[in-house]
């Protein structure tokens, strides 16, 4: 086992997801899986090789400074489970 | 024990581009809410980020005159956290290639100079508004969202933990908000949140190394909040301390009707920001040629501009630092001596009178309704003799209440000075006859009493008479 | 008249030259469409208004004697992660059920130039996560070749949509073998364009570094017109590639002579169907026999880049996906406060893999193991992409199978995330690398199902891999070979 319930559950805070309690046993039995799979890659030596976050050699794309539209408030809300006074809304924020 | 207090600031400036960082959404300050926004800062499904040029022109530009290396290879990465003030819940920032890095700014705290080192400078974008129901965020049961400033462009200065005291802290502030405005990148309205610090505070045992744990107090958006801030968690943590307690890791928010900081909920877990590189944007490669290109277009800063008027205007290095602390108030003070007026006299009264009354209406010099061509014709007043020192003062509460020419204050008021031999000395003579006393006094050898027989005459002539005439004429008289 | 069984390219002739109106053909694949559709489930919003206006636009242009581009008139299908201003995007979710995009993605204004007649936006795995459209939070869509089985995915509505007769072509989006392992279960041509040559504005993320949105379509010449219509430089993508788009219809040459194909023998992986195998080296040596040279080549990392991609993309996507959290847009499921209402509509509206996913994102990029996991990924894939490198200085094109095996039963392996992962051991090296690579069919299976195989091209050169793809299409008869759908 390379993780544990304590790893899934942080994880789960991260990902703002919560687990069953009844889901957790093949959720870790198929998070370890996966992980013990992925450990091929631990074979290949990387200590010189640079990380390709990019694939293409592009560099440097820029936009003028330049006012484009912005939306109608209206199309801006159309889409907000919950409005108010041209604002979205939002549930009690705890910090 | 003896406690030394240890302090780091990160600044957020807002730049004063037109547009967002990401897309073309506009800037402008005080719009209706969720009115400046579109699908690239609302973060819907499917949209793409593309740099403002603008953006970095600025954060270069802020870099060199932060005296930071520029990175010639710089990306944006990534930063996850989850708040409703973000759309993406990822903020657009830079990580480990920040555009700026190992630069310095110089402050002088009570005569004292002190180097503070900045350990970067790097682009991101601001999250908007939350609005609350209640009068504060716990206490609401519900907030409400505005993305006007979601993706309005912001450099993070962050400084290493060199500062000591609140006051050097602020002086690192202003320091850096001077330059900011200097080099025109920034607006830096505080009220407007252009400029904003977190801050970091530990204690430790004076003569120790090794540092203690701190607190952060976020978001203060003033000078006098910074140090006050400092200032009370200093206090609060010496007390802690002395009473055997521990400092805990956390952000404590600072109350500033009540004068306090205050815990805010220390999260059960560490905050783990996952960054990433940013896959929709590729790197910011910059030349040599372009950082010199951009260096040119640099103003004199606040450092050399400090220095030419104590080499070339014989300020004090006091008054220097005082007026080039404000690039407006820098500009205020050439202009006052390009138009003639003599520079120790100009740097006096902007920092004497004039000060005085903007801090006392709390206005900023680009709003003063003294206009500097004219302080600096009411300078020359006071040199060619047509009013005294005395009589401007009179002349300046003119000016600021009714924004009129010293000119012809002193000519409608009728304040010229009398230079006229025959006039003063009709005066003088009258002064003389009436006070015996004091002229036997003088003549018996009483120096003293002469400083009398002056007020008696400036008296007499309403205060418009040269002194320094009266004194001449006044001695002559006396030891005929 | 059958028009559902012809390609795209004879429907555009025929409406150019009169033969057919625009919207004779709209009715025929929406009248197709509602006998047909409630068995294959290839559709999730369809735009029965919308195709029929602009059917009469169609036409009116045409009858005005206007010079018509490929697309006008001609009845297409859009994956359901590409957004429609206007017409509800929900990329298979119940998180974006209602979502309606107040914007069109660039390949919308693109071929909305064109006027064509969009049918509907078409099913996929939800978020285009997975390889079997099982995992669209609606319905899974079967497919026409054989209603029992997987039309693959995560474009599977897409690919079942034009293998059905359902739309004469479509678009789909492609981050590990999205379009190309589809339309070799549903026996079409789909093709995933080199990373940057399509713009991906619109295209709702699942792994940006890897999605590229493609043409899925009955054959290799409707795939070059199609590709024209979408491809080139955008500037709202920073991304995209500013280089010039060639008229890839010049490429429709049969000439394969002295053209070096390479084959990797990493890609005939372990568990390989050998019918799958058998016809993928029956077309090399059909190659071969057309005059082309085949070199055996060597892709040594192609073992490890199902690990690095199932890393870099879970990484990528949990931060596009950490968007959906219900407060200004999308599906919300209340709380007490901001952070239980996150977690309760994230919990209820994402479905199983895009959860699993997820949650290996934020492991993979959490402290303690960005190394170990995510960039260890980072490097393995520029290892995979140095393999291409070498190999493209010895080769013009390399020739690979698709998929190991012929697309299989409906909730076979769903169960098996690992297994399902491993049906991409062919297709995913691609993204990683962000070259062109166009799937089209190359047999048929004893059981009736079609066998694809897969060409790979340098970047930007879509141009030498239609030519290829067009040559072998034309020497034999499977891009004829239409699915029958009973209606």
């Amino acid at each position: 086992m390379k993780v544990s319930k304590k790893d899934v559950e942080n994880v789960a805070v991260l990902s703002r997801l919560k687990i069953a309690d009844d889901k957790m046993d093949k959720y870790l039995e198929e998070f370890n899986n996966f992980l013990e799979y992925v450990d091929v890659l631990q074979k290949v030596d990387t200590e010189n090789v640079k990380p390709t976050a990019h694939v293409l050699p592009l560099q440097n794309v820029f936009r003028e400074d330049v006012i484009k539209p912005s939306l109608d408030r209206e199309k801006a809300l159309a889409n907000a489970p919950e409005k108010e006074n041209g604002y979205f809304k939002v549930p009690r924020i705890i910090e | 024990m003896e406690y030394e207090a240890v302090i780091g600031l990160e600044i957020h400036s807002e730049l004063k581009t037109k547009t967002k960082i990401f897309c073309g959404c506009k800037t402008t300050f005080g719009a209706p809410q969720n009115t400046h926004v579109c699908p690239v800062c609302l973060g819907l499904p499917g949209v793409l980020p593309v740099i403002n040029k603008k953006v970095v022109e600025f954060a270069i530009k802020a870099g060199i005159a932060l005296n930071c290396t520029i990175n010639k290879f710089s990306k944006f990465d990534r930063k996850n956290y989850y708040y409703p003030d973000l759309p993406k819940n990822f903020q657009t920032s830079q990580f480990d290639l920040p555009i700026a890095e190992h630069g310095y700014v110089d402050i002088e705290v009570d005569g004292k100079p002190k180097r503070i080192r900045i350990t970067r400078v790097h682009m991101e974008e601001d999250a908007g508004k939350l609005v609350h129901s209640g009068n504060t965020i716990k206490d609401s049961s519900s907030s409400n969202v505005d993305y006007n400033r979601t993706g309005v462009p912001l450099i993070e200065i962050v400084s290493e933990p060199d500062m000591r005291t609140p006051e050097e802290a602020r002086a690192y502030m202003e320091k850096v908000k001077a330059i900011l405005e200097y080099i025109d990148v920034s607006n830096c309205k505080m009220e407007e949140g252009n400029l904003r610090a977190d801050v970091n505070v530990s204690l430790r045992a004076k003569g120790t190394e090794k540092l203690g744990t701190k607190a952060e107090m976020k978001n203060l958006n003033s000078f006098k909040m910074v140090e006050n801030a400092l200032t009370y968690e200093i206090d609060r943590q010496e007390e802690v301390l002395e009473d055997g307690g521990h400092i805990v890791q956390e952000t404590r928010t600072w109350d500033d009707g009540k004068g306090i900081t205050i815990s805010m909920r220390t999260k059960e877990q560490a905050q783990d920001y996952r960054y990433m590189p940013e896959p929709d944007l590729v790197p910011i490669v910059t030349t040599d040629e372009q950082i010199e290109a951009i260096k040119k277009t640099l103003p004199e800063l606040p450092d050399a501009r400090k220095n030419r008027l104590i080499k070339e205007c014989g300020l004090s290095s006091y008054d220097a630092g005082m007026i080039t602390n404000s690039r407006a108030m820098a500009e205020y003070f050439d202009e006052v001596v390009n138009k003639g007026a003599d520079p120790k006299l100009a740097a006096n009264w902007i920092m004497g009178d004039l000060s005085k009354q903007l801090n006392a209406e709390d206005k900023t010099i680009e709003d003063s309704p003294v206009a500097a061509a004219d302080l600096a014709k009411m300078i020359k007043l006071i040199e060619n003799g047509t009013i005294s020192s005395k009589i401007a003062k009179k002349v300046f509460g003119e000016m600021w209440k009714t924004s009129t020419d010293p000119e012809i204050i002193v000519k409608e008021k009728g304040l010229v000075q009398i230079t006229d031999t025959g006039a003063i000395e009709k005066i003088v003579n009258e002064v003389i006859s009436s006070n015996p006393k004091p002229v036997a006094d003088y003549k018996n050898g009483n120096a003293k009493s002469i400083g009398f027989l002056v007020g008696q005459v400036m008296k007499a002539s309403k205060g418009k008479a040269n002194p320094g005439m009266v004194n001449k004429l006044l001695k002559e008289k006396l030891t005929q | 008249m059958d028009l559902h069984k012809k390609s795209a390219y004879e429907l555009h002739n025929m409406l150019a030259k009169k033969e057919v109106t625009a919207v004779e053909l709209a009715e025929a694949f929406l009248r197709r469409i509602d006998n047909l559709d409630g068995k294959l489930h290839a559709y999730i919003t369809k735009t029965a208004d919308l195709a029929m206006a602009a059917a009469k636009k169609a036409d009116a242009q045409i009858a005005a004697g206007e010079k018509i581009s490929f697309l006008t008139g001609l009845p297409g299908a859009i994956k359901d992660n590409i957004c429609t201003e206007g017409t509800k995007t929900t990329c298979a979710s119940k998180m974006l059920e209602n979502f309606v995009p107040p914007y069109n993605a660039t390949v919308m204004e693109k071929i909305g130039k064109e006027n064509p007649v969009i049918l509907g936006k078409t099913n996929m795995d939800e978020f285009a996560m997975g390889g079997s459209t099982e995992n669209s939070a609606f319905f899974p869509t079967h497919n026409p070749r054989n209603l029992s089985c997987v039309p693959g995915g995560s474009s599977g509505g897409s690919a079942a949509a034009v293998a059905g007769g359902l739309a004469a072509w479509a678009l789909g989006s492609d981050t590990g073998g999205s379009i190309r392992q589809p339309a070799s279960f549903c026996g079409i041509v789909g093709m995933k364009p080199t990373y940057g040559r399509v713009s991906r504005y619109g295209l709702v993320a699942f792994a940006s570094s890897l999605d590229q949105i493609g043409p899925l379509t009955r054959n290799v010449t409707d795939c070059a017109n199609v590709l024209n219509a979408i491809a080139g430089y955008d500037e709202r993508d920073s991304t995209s590639i500013k280089a010039d788009v060639p008229d890839y219809t010049k490429s429709l040459v049969e000439d394969v002579k002295g053209l070096k194909i390479g084959l990797p023998a990493e890609y005939f992986v372990d568990g390989m169907d050998k019918e799958v195998a058998d016809s993928v080296h029956k077309a090399i040596a059909d190659f071969k026999a057309m005059g082309a040279e085949i070199v055996d080549i060597s892709l040594p990392h192609t073992k490890y880049a199902i690990a690095a991609y199932y890393l870099i993309a879970p990484a990528e996507a949990t931060t596009n996906l950490s968007r959906y959290d219900g407060v200004s847009y999308g599906a919300r499921v209340d709380g007490e406060d901001i952070v239980e209402m996150m977690t309760n509509t994230r919990t209820a509206k994402f479905g199983n893999e895009v959860k699993r996913r997820i949650m290996i994102g934020n492991y993979a990029l959490s402290a303690g193991y960005y190394d170990a996991y995510y960039l260890k990924a980072l490097k393995m894939r520029t290892l995979v992409k140095e393999d291409y490198d070498k190999a493209f200085q010895k080769v013009d094109v390399i020739l690979t199978p698709i998929a190991p095996t012929t697309a299989f039963k409906l909730g076979s392996i769903i169960n098996d995330p690992l297994q399902m992962y491993l049906q991409d051991a062919c297709t995913v090296p691609l993204n990683l690398a962000g070259l062109p690579g166009i799937s089209l069919p190359c047999g048929v299976s004893s059981t009736g199902m079609p066998i694809g195989m897969q060409i790979i091209g340098k970047p930007l050169d879509e141009t030498g891999i239609i030519k290829a793809a067009y040559t072998y299409e034309q020497s034999k008869d499977f891009h004829k070979n239409i699915a029958e759908v009973s209606e």
